[in-house]
């Protein structure tokens, strides 16, 4: 009988197994040449001398490498400017909003109290309108309070939290264990120096990538600000970018090469923080 | 009595407590609760008022009735932007189908999957401004490189985003491109999620490739399947800002969708009364989605 557990398994589809897998290569690699061309074409055309652009057919890989595009665009352009108001509008409502949403979510799954369901039921509801009913009425909002042209409407609204990520940061709470609460308890810490002491360092990796969801976010952001900015100064990294398009009339050394730059740390960002992207993404995909 | 008298003053304890308790829990949901009635509820409110009214942004509104509203199934300009966003819709369903090949393919096993799964992805993670001024490169007529390849195979390529039937399917070919990153993650969480003795029994029974996708992994991953389809008619409804640099809603308004029509409304010809009332429409379309 022993024996007959041990036996190797037969492995009747081996054939079947090297054929679906080689289909399955194929495909990838096919896949993954359409997704790279573009961006190596971007590469390509923003180390390119600007007249090299129009010839036929094209080379690939330039002749003469001209990195001043990238000193141009860096020198000539708003860009470092617009990557710092970026900067400065997407970091405090990252963090001060997870921190909102964070010790709300905490509430949400430890805590009871009356009219738990109503709140946590209309915060719901706002992950339900969709963002253009909201478009008009904001933009009278934040003019009533004298908020255009600045960045306060970047900022100040994500400082109080968002739904979304209260309901994702609520799913993680409830599946930690509550006996290092009840411990803390006993020890007689409040509610919040349980949240800051226990909840938050058990959290880190749920927190790290609603983080990075939200900067993302906020540094991809275009409509916002283009709503919401008129002075050049003040703009943020991709109105900058978008401004490319009039300023460098046909120029796609240039674009190209801001397009490159505005990329990089989204890229960077992405490579060190890999797992955190696909575990964020299929946990909001499995709640529905 | 003593005992009911004990326990009276447990309950009075533990109310007190409560109430304590109750202190923190509203302060601690009380951020994203303010922020809602400000930056939610009261603009939402105030955007219905303006539905029903013409208002420049500027001097007060003035209450025109259902004006608004009849002028959405008059306008020509209306009819046409919604047309040209269920025709970009049609990038949904072709995008699922390669994102679930990838997902199936990725899913056998295979070397280097991180490699793969990261040249997916990159678009999803990337800036639409600049991904979209990298499809404005590549459309070029002239000196784009998807001509010149489809010259290679002897294909003389149309002159994508000034031709008004080809803007649009250009606009298709970049939203494909860039959304396969994003459903091919969530169809691999869930074909991992389909148990493998569903699998192994139907392969006794005798099952083959075709019927096994058929009667196992379509309905394994249909959850999921179901939430890219609803997630993705929600973004194409609100498609916006590749189409406005991309094309600037041209040729002849052959790519402007609703949403940049809107905005158009909104903040160019200062319709926003017209404007309330697309987003009320347009809303209520995606909350019944």
């Amino acid at each position: 009988m022993a024996a007959d557990t041990v036996k190797p398994v037969p492995r009747r589809h081996k054939n079947g197994d090297y054929f679906k897998k080689t289909i399955a290569y194929l495909f990838l690699v096919c896949g993954a040449i359409v997704m790279a061309v573009p961006f190596l074409w971007m590469l390509s055309t923003s180390l390119k001398e600007p007249g090299v652009v129009f010839e036929m057919p094209p080379e690939w890989i330039p002749e003469t490498i001209i990195w001043d595009n990238y000193k141009l665009v860096v020198t000539e352009s708003n860009l470092l400017g617009g990557f710092l108001n970026t900067l400065a509008v997407t970091l405090p409502p990252t963090i001060v909003g997870l921190f909102a949403s964070a010790i709300a979510a905490y509430a949400f799954a430890r805590m009871q109290f009356p009219g738990k369901n109503a709140f946590f039921m209309a915060l719901l509801a706002t992950m339900m309108i969709p963002g253009v009913v909201l478009m008009v009425p904001s933009f009278i909002l934040y003019k009533y309070l004298g908020w255009i042209d600045s960045w306060k409407p970047l900022i100040i609204p994500g400082m109080f939290g968002a739904a979304g990520t209260v309901f994702f940061l609520r799913q993680f709470f409830k599946t930690i264990p509550s006996e290092l609460e009840d411990a803390a308890k006993i020890d007689g810490l409040s509610p919040f120096g349980i949240f800051v002491r226990i909840m938050l360092p058990l959290s880190k990796p749920a927190l790290a990538t609603q983080a990075i969801f939200g900067f993302l976010g906020g540094y991809n952001d275009y409509m916002g600000p283009l709503i919401y900015l008129n002075s050049p100064e003040k703009y943020t990294l991709q109105l900058v970018l978008a401004t490319f398009q009039d300023n460098y009339n046909a120029e796609w050394t240039l674009i190209m090469a801001g397009s490159v730059l505005a990329l990089i740390p989204t890229i960077v960002l992405f490579f060190f923080a890999q797992k955190y992207f696909v575990e964020g993404i299929t946990m909001t995909g499995m709640k529905g | 009595m003593a005992h009911s008298h004990s326990t009276n003053i447990a309950a009075a304890r533990a109310g007190r407590r409560f109430k304590k308790d109750y202190f923190w829990a509203y302060l601690f949901i009380s951020a994203p609760i303010i922020g809602f009635m400000i930056f939610g509820f009261i603009p939402i409110c105030y955007s219905v008022y303006i539905s029903f009214t013409k208002f420049d942004g500027f001097s007060s509104p003035e209450l025109n009735g259902l004006d608004n509203y009849r002028l959405l199934f008059e306008d020509p300009l209306m009819r046409k932007t919604t047309a040209n966003t269920f025709y970009a819709a049609l990038g949904i369903p072709i995008g699922m189908a390669i994102s679930l090949g990838i997902a199936i393919a990725l899913n056998q096993k295979i070397a280097g999957i991180h490699f793969f799964r990261t040249a997916f992805f990159l678009p999803a993670i990337s800036s639409v401004v600049a991904l979209t001024l990298l499809w404005k490169w590549v459309f070029n007529s002239d000196f784009g490189i998807l001509n010149q390849l489809l010259g290679y195979v002897g294909i003389t390529g149309p002159a994508w985003l000034n031709e008004e039937a080809w803007a649009m399917p250009a606009m298709i070919i970049q939203g494909v491109w860039g959304g396969l990153g994003f459903n091919m993650v969530l169809y691999l969480a869930a074909l991992q999620g389909v148990p493998s003795t569903l699998y192994e029994a139907a392969e006794i029974d005798g099952a083959g490739v075709m019927q096994k996708f058929r009667f196992i992994t379509i309905p394994g991953i249909s959850p999921t399947t179901f939430f890219i389809v609803v997630t993705s008619i929600i973004g194409a409804l609100q498609d916006f800002v590749r189409f406005r640099i991309m094309t600037g809603g041209g040729p002849n308004f052959s790519t402007m969708t609703v949403v940049y029509y809107l905005f158009e409304n909104a903040f160019r010809y200062m319709n926003m009364g017209f404007a309330s009332a697309m987003a009320w429409v347009l809303g209520i379309v995606i909350i019944a989605a």
